[in-house]
């Protein structure tokens, strides 16, 4: 095991959006050094954000996203981690795993460290089974296997698209039971991965994920929060039912559980409710919405798929709230601009 | 002109008003006692207090007319905090093997609070070996031929199916069923884990069946929703399925165990999940347990293979009653959880033998899983019964022209939804 190189060296990118420092990558050395690294510098540019020694990296603020993308870096959150999604864009990868600047290598039960992003990678590199599911979870695991009454014409499975991993200590909870529950805690370590089956819908959280950019990179969007917006701490949800959506209609899998890592930062409840707030109310609307949302057979690339969905974004969540007029713009702008950034390779 | 109020009377009024004031009425003589406890009546102020008060005085008049009055104390139970369940809980086992000794012992300190539904499969000729100590009705072949006759068109429940006839007698509202070769699992420190319990707590905790949490069951210690589950959803609703897992020789079908030999199921993933709404799942009879007001009769017996045997490997009865219970509860709006509790399962039966034998079931499933999926009940389907009665006369059409098994599964379930109604009649 010593001997191999890490998996997926040259093909995988780690996102890290980052205000503070970047002090937490020290614990993630012997993990993430092999790897290249997009550091998206939020807040203001002209603070110098140190890179621990010994990493290869690009780092961008925001005069260099402005750059980059000229007018079209509107689509780009400030003062918001959402602003990680440019670094999806300008990654020249098939894979990214990115993961908040507060997240630690935890262990499991053993007491032994988890390599979040090996195990990431097995995620993604075998298939999920969306279309019917498996009582023994992951059935590609070791140690596992599809169970009696599987039909075998399902058990190829289908590609994988995301991992959503999950977090010990701080769980990710909204402002509200932040306030009611300050101290708990997750201590339970689930050990499983689990494919969400098809035509549900998941809240997705940014900290701890990985994805294929060729097969769902355009719509991994992280919206328009932060300075200027009325909400913020959706952004990855808005992504994940976004994706979820277009990895139902693509037959793609999205899967969830393994890894762990440790957040150790607990965010203050009270400017969390103020973030959130509208967003409280308005996923009343957004959650119908994207659970009756369907795609028409014509669109066949994720960038078709983000479009279609836009337009019906601007339709019927414009009546709630002028912000998702905005919202929908937004997306397509960052389409154009991820086409742009990633012009599609000669076949 | 109307006399005027006694003395005594505007004194008896006055006390009536201030009857929170008066600590003790010893000292009335007993003639303006019985007065005062007759104006009390008739102003409708007796309460558990004053009648105290009253009977402190010891007087024989008045004791005496709260006797012939039958005036009585209410007592207010001491309610336990926690709700028990003992008396709602039928475990049902389905006995294909003749000695249950090591079976029941095995599992005595987590069944010994509840009442037990043991039924022997009608194949098993002789007596069955239970050991003392339980609260447990025994049904045999006899007992299923008196309910359910014993012509040759009526329904079978030989070999795992016996278990049915054990739903059909229970009349409790939550049911648990273990196969007769699983034993507790072991936690990591040895001890062994109730699954009764967990299934008790999973049957009696909301499922969120239209939204996925990803930090698993948001109802169990230690967890909850995570931001981003919508508000309105977080009251979640009834569940009516509760499939447990196993350690050890896990539910694999006869290919995948006779590929893999030394295949067994060591992960213990400790979670219950609820399985979105009209996703599909294989539901396995081995560990599970149901809420039988709610879904009762969708637990049926209908889908038997032509070579059905006595292990599991060789029946897929199981899976087809699990699509159906999840196709009602999808439609009643009841949550199907997964996860939690683990059973120990023992070896028992060779694969390849198994396979040798019955594949039929296997390829069955191509057109099972599929039907199902796509099945949608109508509006007017408001009860279990009336959802099993839709989804036989969909199998009958859609699947029973692809094979005979199927033809015969619908009619089985529309004789089992007679037979339940009649029983319930009763």
């Amino acid at each position: 095991m010593a001997a191999a190189a890490p998996p997926l060296k040259d093909e995988l990118d780690i996102v890290i959006p980052t205000i503070r420092n970047l002090d937490f990558l020290e614990m993630w050395r012997p993990f993430f050094q092999p790897y290249h690294l997009i550091i998206v510098q939020d807040g203001d540019p002209s603070k110098t954000i140190k890179v621990p020694d010994g990493f290869d990296y690009e780092l961008y603020n925001r005069n260099d996203i402005n750059k980059i993308l000229g007018p079209r870096s509107s689509c780009i959150s400030f003062k918001d981690s959402a602003c990680r999604c440019f670094g999806y864009m300008v990654s020249k990868k098939k894979y990214i795993f990115t993961i908040d600047d507060d997240c630690f290598v935890a262990n499991d039960p053993s007491g032994k460290q988890i390599n979040a992003l090996e195990q990431h990678i097995k995620n993604l590199l075998c298939p999920s089974t969306p279309l019917f599911f498996n009582t023994l979870y992951d059935p590609f695991r070791e140690g596992a296997d599809f169970v009696r009454g599987y039909p075998f014409s399902l058990r190829e499975g289908v590609p994988t698209a995301v991992s959503h991993g999950l977090w010990l200590n701080i769980p990710d909870y909204d402002a509200p039971t932040q306030l009611v529950k300050p101290h708990e805690r997750n201590s339970r370590y689930v050990d499983a991965v689990l494919t969400i089956p098809k035509g549900t819908l998941f809240p997705m959280c940014g900290m701890n994920l990985a994805f294929d950019r060729d097969l769902i990179g355009p719509a991994m969007y992280f919206g328009l929060m932060g300075d200027g917006q009325p909400i913020g701490r959706y952004d990855d949800m808005w992504a994940g039912w976004c994706i979820k959506v277009i990895c139902d209609h693509l037959g793609l899998g999205v899967k969830t559980g393994l890894p762990y890592i440790w957040h150790s930062k607990a965010s203050n409840p009270f400017v969390n409710l103020k973030k959130e707030y509208k967003g409280i109310f308005w996923q009343e609307e957004i959650i119908p919405f994207f659970q009756s949302a369907t795609l028409s057979k014509d669109s066949t690339t994720v960038q078709k798929c983000y479009l279609e969905l836009s337009k019906q974004v601007e339709e019927k969540l414009g009546k709630v709230d002028p912000y998702f007029v905005k919202l929908a713009d937004a997306m397509e702008t960052w389409i154009q601009a991820w086409d742009e950034l990633n012009p599609t390779k000669a076949n | 002109m109307r006399n005027p109020p006694t003395l005594l009377s505007l004194t008896i009024d006055s006390a009536l008003i201030n009857f929170s004031t008066i600590s003790d009425l010893s000292f009335v003589p007993e003639h303006i006692l019985l007065e005062l406890f007759v104006r009390t009546l008739k102003a409708g102020k007796l309460n558990e207090k004053i009648l105290k008060l009253f009977v402190a005085t010891g007087k024989e008049e008045i004791l005496s007319v709260i006797e012939s009055l039958n005036i009585q104390h209410i007592l207010v139970p001491v309610l336990p905090t926690r709700k028990l369940f003992h008396d709602e809980v039928d475990i049902v086992i389905g006995a294909l093997q003749p000695d249950l000794t090591s079976f029941m012992e095995q599992w005595r300190p987590f069944f010994s609070r509840f009442h037990l539904i043991i039924v022997q499969d009608p194949d098993l000729k002789g007596e069955l070996k239970i050991p003392e100590g339980f609260n447990l009705n025994l049904y045999t072949k006899s007992d299923i031929d008196k309910v359910v006759g014993s012509s040759s068109n009526a329904i079978s429940f030989s070999g795992y199916s016996c278990r049915y006839f054990g739903y059909l007698m229970s009349r409790n509202k939550y049911i648990i069923s273990i196969d007769d070769d699983c034993i507790p699992a072991k936690n990591s420190n040895g001890e062994p884990i109730d699954a009764i319990s967990q299934h008790i707590i999973n049957l009696t905790t909301p499922a969120t069946p239209f939204f996925f949490n990803t930090l698993y069951d948001p109802f169990c210690e230690g967890a909850d929703f995570v931001r981003g589950y919508p508000f309105s959803l977080r009251s979640g609703v009834e569940c009516g399925l509760s499939c447990g897992l196993w350690l050890n020789l896990a539910d694999y079908d006869a290919p995948t165990q006779s590929l893999k030999p030394d295949l067994k199921n060591s992960r213990y993933v400790d979670a219950v999940l609820t399985v979105p709404a009209r996703t599909m799942l294989p539901v396995s009879g081995i560990n599970i347990s149901f809420n039988n007001e709610l879904v009762g009769p969708a637990l049926l017996p209908a889908f038997r293979l032509a070579k059905e045997g006595k292990v599991r490997w060789e029946t897929v009865e199981d899976i087809w009653t699990g699509m159906c219970v999840k196709v009602v509860c999808d439609h009643l709006r009841l949550g199907v959880k997964s996860g939690l509790p683990y059973v120990w399962r023992q070896e028992r039966g060779n694969a390849v033998e198994s396979l040798k034998k019955e594949w039929e079931g296997v390829k069955l499933m191509e057109d099972v899983v599929p039907f199902f999926q796509s099945v949608r009940l109508s509006e007017s389907a408001v009860t279990a019964e009336d959802c099993v009665v839709e989804i036989a006369s969909s199998v009958k059409e859609h699947l029973g022209p692809l094979n005979p098994t199927f033809a015969h599964a619908a009619e089985t379930m529309v004789e089992w939804i007679k037979l339940w109604k009649r029983l319930r009649a009763n």
